[in-house]
């Protein structure tokens, strides 16, 4: 409050607040913060009820049938009389999809962040930003029907030729990079100038054969399989990725920006050329964020519900083999939506409390999930921080 | 004055919704199977063209349906299946009496892809094919490649009654049998795999798949009327008590020929 003094000492009472002013304004100043502190906690309560009201009854179900048959038996006949609980292979099947769209996604994602933020020039990237996050606003039943509809028949009739190109569109660059750099290491040792470069050019030839001959091998193994069903955990996997990228690139993005021009600056005046700027400077600075998007992503995967349901094929047994993504499997989303409507009859059964405890497993898993990345967020600002 | 009647109209029109009591604004609500579905809708299309009263038709599973009816929230329940004792007993125990109308019957057709050259199974091969004892369409006559097989998930009435009338009670359907959400979705896995063989509503069977002879007789309107065709049912529509006004006129329609016309266009068998 500013309050002016006039030359002959006494105070003017133009900006002089009565005492009964200034009570209603601390109280309207009070009433005001609690407004937005009831909203922000509000969210938070939100929270704690979800995970209440589905652990009240879920606990049931383990008090009915107790932990033993849920976690270690794949027997899941809901129906059957008396039924069977259990989720092992549905759990499996959940962490095998999350992590092969995880796998597919996360590089994907982290190259295209590096590439908006750091490669591609500031008017390219304020268009192609917009048209990556687009995918995010396509709904989960579109991908579903494009996957149960289009991709699921083109996986069988062919799958084999698919993988195939597939492995030698992504792995032909890596191995030609891996030659390069292999060749490169190795010759190095050699000190006579004219020595190395002959040593170099033996050693790329005789790598590259050897490249060519690995994915010449690998493609017609590929080529060979033939795909029974197309709605599997491949299917899922492939859509579930495409799914999780919009968030992987644009919170990655975001990181890569927040690090700053200094940096990057800093690093090229220190002699370093991009790629070392990228790889030993940019990306160790965003990792925490790269982590945090990396995490979002997965967790967006691995609730995913209608996707998984309508093209995962439904299928609870563990795949045999245990890594083999061309089988049909179950995903506890998938199961909780698709028991769900005769579970309700019979309200306080084993059936219908089972559900429940498959989504508190879910709740539990992204809590985790999220604590973990939180963690690890804090720890990697204390170390860039030099603490 | 005027005032105080519009009041009252308010007060009025908001205590038909409060009550949820559907029927008494001169409407029908219907929830339920899949199956029962098309014939809902298309009686539901006429009778609104007729009578100018209201009908609302959703597509939830039989379970669904019952659900709806015991818990007051629709007018008639449409199952493929007849309600279970556990769900009367839900039903009693709630103070509603559900009594069943059997509107059409229905054969289930177990279909394949057309270009597999299996023509007709028995109903012990197609037990066997989903418990898994049967693996390989080579044993039962056909190419040599790995059975898909399509079933519903558990909250549909066309799974219920393949479970009764072929599985049993001692034969679990395999673990590595699928599940697809519709009848339209099997049809659509079944038409795009060349290994599948699923099981859907006779009113769905079109040239996209093939139908399979079952015990040497084909799914048709005669062979489940005769009941020659052993995988058929009746299909229901449930309502709490016996219906009475629009709801009556509406369930009663099967009997008419407009309804009987309708039901055999959808693919289905009059009763």
């Amino acid at each position: 409050m500013t309050e002016e003094v006039k030359s002959d000492g006494k105070r003017s009472n133009a900006f002089v607040v009565s005492p009964q002013k200034r009570k209603m304004q601390k109280l309207a100043k009070n009433a005001g913060e609690a407004l937005l502190l009831g909203i922000a906690s509000f969210v938070a309560i939100i929270v704690l009820f979800i995970f209440y009201f589905v652990a009240v009854d879920a606990i049931p179900y383990f008090q009915l049938r107790g932990f033993t048959e849920f976690f270690t038996s794949t027997g899941w006949y809901p129906a059957g009389e008396p039924g069977e609980f259990g989720a092992l292979a549905i759990i499996y099947g959940s962490a095998m999809v999350t992590l092969g769209s995880a796998l597919l996604a996360v590089p994907m994602g982290i190259a295209a962040a590096v590439c908006l933020s750091d490669i591609l020039p500031f008017s390219v990237r304020q268009y192609a930003k917009p048209v990556i996050e687009m995918l995010a606003a396509i709904p989960s039943v579109a991908f579903g029907f494009f996957a149960l509809v289009i991709l699921a028949p083109l996986l069988q009739s062919n799958g084999g030729p698919l993988l195939m190109w597939t492995w030698w569109v992504l792995a032909a660059p890596f191995l030609l990079l891996a030659v390069i750099v292999a060749a490169d290491l190795l010759s190095a040792r050699f000190a006579q100038e004219e020595n190395r470069k002959k040593m170099a050019l033996l050693l790329q030839s005789l790598f590259g054969i050897l490249a060519v001959l690995v994915l010449y091998v690998v493609g017609t193994k590929l080529n060979a399989i033939e795909i029974i069903t197309g709605t599997n955990a491949l299917n899922v996997s492939i859509i579930l990725s495409f799914m999780a990228l919009p968030t992987i690139v644009s919170v990655a993005e975001d990181a890569l920006q927040s690090v700053g021009r200094e940096l990057r600056e800093g690093s090229y005046a220190l002699g370093a050329t991009r790629a070392e700027t990228l790889l030993k400077t940019v990306l160790p600075a965003a990792s925490s964020g790269i982590l945090a998007a990396v995490i979002l992503g997965i967790m967006r995967a691995l609730g995913e519900t209608m996707v998984v349901w309508m093209a995962s094929g439904n299928s609870s047994h563990i795949p045999d083999p245990w890594f083999n993504y061309l089988e049909a499997v179950r995903t506890l989303t998938a199961t909780i939506a698709g028991d769900m409507g005769e579970a309700d009859q019979v309200t306080g059964s084993a059936r219908y409390h089972v559900l429940f405890a498959m989504g508190l497993l879910l709740l539990v898993i992204s809590f985790f999930s999220n604590l973990v990345s939180e963690r690890i967020v804090v720890r990697q600002r204390k170390i860039l921080s030099g603490q | 004055m005027k005032l105080f009647s519009k009041f009252l109209m308010g007060a009025a029109v908001l205590g038909v919704m409060a009550s949820g009591d559907a029927s008494a604004a001169g409407k029908i609500v219907m929830d339920g199977s899949t199956t029962v579905g098309p014939i809902a809708k298309s009686f539901a299309a006429y009778f609104q063209k007729t009578t100018g009263t209201e009908v609302t038709v959703s597509e939830s599973g039989s379970g669904n349906g019952a659900k709806s009816i015991i818990n007051g929230t629709c007018d008639i329940a449409n199952m493929s299946r007849a309600m279970k004792d556990k769900e009367v007993a839900a039903a009693k125990a709630k103070g509603v009496n559900p009594v069943e109308h059997i509107v059409a019957l229905d054969g289930l057709a177990v279909v394949v892809n057309p270009g597999n050259r299996v023509t007709a199974l028995s109903i012990a091969q197609i037990r066997d094919i989903y418990s898994g004892k049967i693996t390989n369409w080579s044993k039962v006559g056909g190419p040599n490649a790995q059975i898909v097989k399509i079933q519903r998930e558990s909250n549909s009435g066309t799974q219920d009654t393949f479970k009764s009338l072929v599985m049993g009670k001692e034969y679990p359907i395999s673990k590595r049998a699928e599940s697809q959400a519709s009848n339209g979705a099997v049809k659509n896995r079944v038409s795009t795999t060349p290994a599948a063989i699923g099981f859907i509503g006779l009113g769905f069977v079109d040239s996209s798949v093939k139908p399979l002879l079952v015990d040497g007789v084909a799914p048709s309107a005669e062979t489940v009327k005769n009941g020659t065709y052993p995988i058929s049912r009746p299909l229901f529509m449930y309502t709490n008590g016996q219906p009475t006004g629009v709801v009556k006129q509406f369930i009663d329609l099967n009997k008419t020929s407009d309804g009987m016309r309708m039901i055999s266009e959808l693919g289905f068998v009059n009763k």
